[in-house]
């Protein structure tokens, strides 16, 4: 006779959990008070963060969002706008943005890959501890003194120009210990059985990492590269220092003024005139609207890199 | 193909504690060995001894010979890849490569190993789901991921990857421990088959699993805890099951200990 028959062919009433006299007693009249003590001083923590942000993309939004509406900001640059004129757009800044992020992924991601790699599948003793050291500083570097550290060098010390691969030299930087950290913790969720599994196969070490290894944490690293690339496009010390503004469309990393979101922000925030006024808030809720892309281009890689299991 | 395997004055260490003491067996070909004993005996790191396995824990370094019909593993400039591509093993919880499909996992120790012809890896993977009694339930599902599957199917998934690379020596650490019985029965019958053409070695803890599967047993036992485990004997399992020589092996077989 199953649980399932015992239940229909008795006749008990059904039996009420937690009432008096069951053994069980009631929950204090503390424990509840206190629950929910708890209960209202997190949703006040969750709003005091909530608060400031909404604001923030409000404001952005409500001033520069009407900016971005008109085609002429995707496709135009500054060229012969003054702050009394209406038009031009942000096309030279997003270019740079952009280019100075990729360029600066291209150098940082191998560096940090290779680096978190050495220090997960290989590190063990003094150089290991000395490296994930370094890149525990390296995290709390502040972005102008890295900005400065690349002045002194590529500027006062080679004296090469302010140029754009400065740039993205001192936001090398800046993205490493991001990308190294996230790899690292991607690369320890690996579990070991695969790895012993495939040494098992007679699979040479590195052959394990770059094709077992590296293959199952793949999603996960993109998403921390994503969500770096996100961290060091919106930094503004390293462009104020070494990549000065200019309304034009330029290119070249390695000559010429580049001009990017953060410079043309900075170019314009203390005039008062309507037309240059809009630019700043247009400018800002662009580059808010970029990063907010890549945060959800990482988290989408990261959900469905996953979800294949 | 099934090679011999001889283990000399076999110590094994994990950095400075001695988790195997002064080992020495022979293990025959085309049959099937069981390794029991209780928890911490030291029986899974002596199979893992017998494919180079051990040392890659951080501290893992081992004393004595392991031979291989005659080539010792442990000689200077024997390439420890090369014996896990002869002396395969099959790990306690399956562990298929979650990043690809259930040929491919058991493609992969080819595939890894440099084989590219992809017909010839069609007929191996083809033959060595058959040979791990498990092709008829996958083959229409072959491009599908292998964690999809069961978990008797997995280890069997994993056992197909193992023979894949042709080993001459396949090893098992309690390859069912994490099975239900049906998948269990899976196994065993395909332990069965497998030792016509392998050497194969299984560590269990589960004594009636080591007498349906095996030929010989061997047993282990450590005095206490912290110190290391030993081979107390080593017999055909008929008499290690009836009649076995030392009085630890009888306690721990009738259940007074372990």
């Amino acid at each position: 006779m199953s649980a399932l028959d015992m239940a229909s062919a008795s006749n008990l009433e059904p039996v009420r959990v937690l009432a008096p006299g069951s053994g069980f007693g009631h929950r204090s009249r503390s424990r509840a008070l206190r629950n929910e003590l708890a209960r209202v001083v997190m949703w006040a923590a969750f709003a005091v963060v909530m608060v400031p942000l909404a604001w923030i993309l409000w404001s952005v939004l409500s001033k520069g969002g009407q900016m971005l509406l008109d085609s002429q900001w995707w496709t135009n640059s500054q060229r012969g706008i003054t702050n009394r004129s209406v038009g031009g757009g942000a096309v030279h800044a997003i270019q740079g943005t952009l280019i100075q992020g990729l360029i600066t992924a291209m150098i940082a991601v191998p560096i940090a890959v290779m680096t978190a790699i050495y220090l997960v599948e290989f590190g063990r003793g003094r150089l290991a501890r000395a490296v994930s050291f370094t890149v525990d500083i390296l995290t709390g570097i502040p972005s102008i003194v890295a900005a400065l550290f690349i002045y002194a060098v590529w500027v006062t010390a080679f004296g090469f120009q302010r140029v754009g691969f400065a740039v993205c030299l001192a936001l090398m930087l800046l993205m490493i210990p991001v990308v190294v950290r996230s790899t690292e913790e991607m690369l320890k969720l690996v579990p070991n059985e695969l790895r012993e599994a495939a040494y098992a196969l007679g699979v040479p070490k590195w052959k394990t990492i770059a094709r077992i290894v590296l293959p199952t944490a793949f999603s996960g690293i993109i998403t921390g590269v994503l969500l770096g690339l996100a961290r060091v496009m919106g930094e503004t010390a390293p462009l104020l220092i070494l990549g000065p503004y200019t309304k034009n469309i330029a290119t070249n990393l390695f000559g010429g003024l580049m001009p990017t979101l953060p410079t043309m922000i900075n170019q314009d925030r203390t005039e008062v005139l309507q037309p240059a006024v809009d630019r700043v808030w247009g400018a800002a809720a662009t580059l808010i609207l970029l990063i907010l892309l890549l945060n959800i281009a990482g988290r989408l890689i990261g959900h469905f890199g996953r979800a294949k299991g | 193909m099934a090679k011999r395997i001889d283990v000399k004055d076999l110590n094994a260490y994990y950095g400075t504690f001695k988790a195997v003491e002064d080992v020495s067996m022979t293990v025959e070909p085309r049959s099937v060995t069981a390794f029991i004993g209780p928890s911490g005996c030291g029986k899974s790191t002596l199979l893992r001894t017998l494919n180079r396995m051990h040392e890659v824990i951080p501290g893992g370094r081992v004393e004595g010979s392991v031979r291989l019909d005659d080539v010792d593993l442990y000689a200077t400039g024997v390439d420890p890849v090369a014996v896990r591509r002869t002396v395969g093993m099959v790990f306690q919880r399956p562990n298929p490569f979650p990043t690809m499909s259930i040929a491919d996992n058991v493609a992969a120790g080819l595939r890894l190993n440099g084989m590219k012809n992809k017909k010839e890896l069609a007929e191996k993977v083809e033959a060595s789901l058959r040979g791990a009694n498990l092709w008829k339930e996958v083959k229409d599902r072959l491009n599908k991921p292998g964690a999809g599957l069961s978990g008797g199917q997995q280890q069997r998934l994993c056992i197909a990857r193992a023979i894949a690379v042709e080993p001459q020596v396949l090893l098992m650490d309690e390859p069912c421990s994490a099975l239900d019985p049906i998948s269990t029965l899976a196994i065993e019958d395909l332990i069965s088959d497998l030792k016509s053409t392998y050497t194969v070695v299984i560590v269990t803890h589960n004594m009636q699993q080591a007498a349906r599967v095996s030929d010989r047993t061997a047993f282990f036992n450590l005095t206490a805890t912290g110190e290391p485990g030993r081979l107390i004997e080593m017999d055909d399992t008929q008499k290690i099951f009836s009649n076995p020589t030392q009085r630890a092996t009888e306690d721990y077989i009738s259940g007074r200990f372990g």
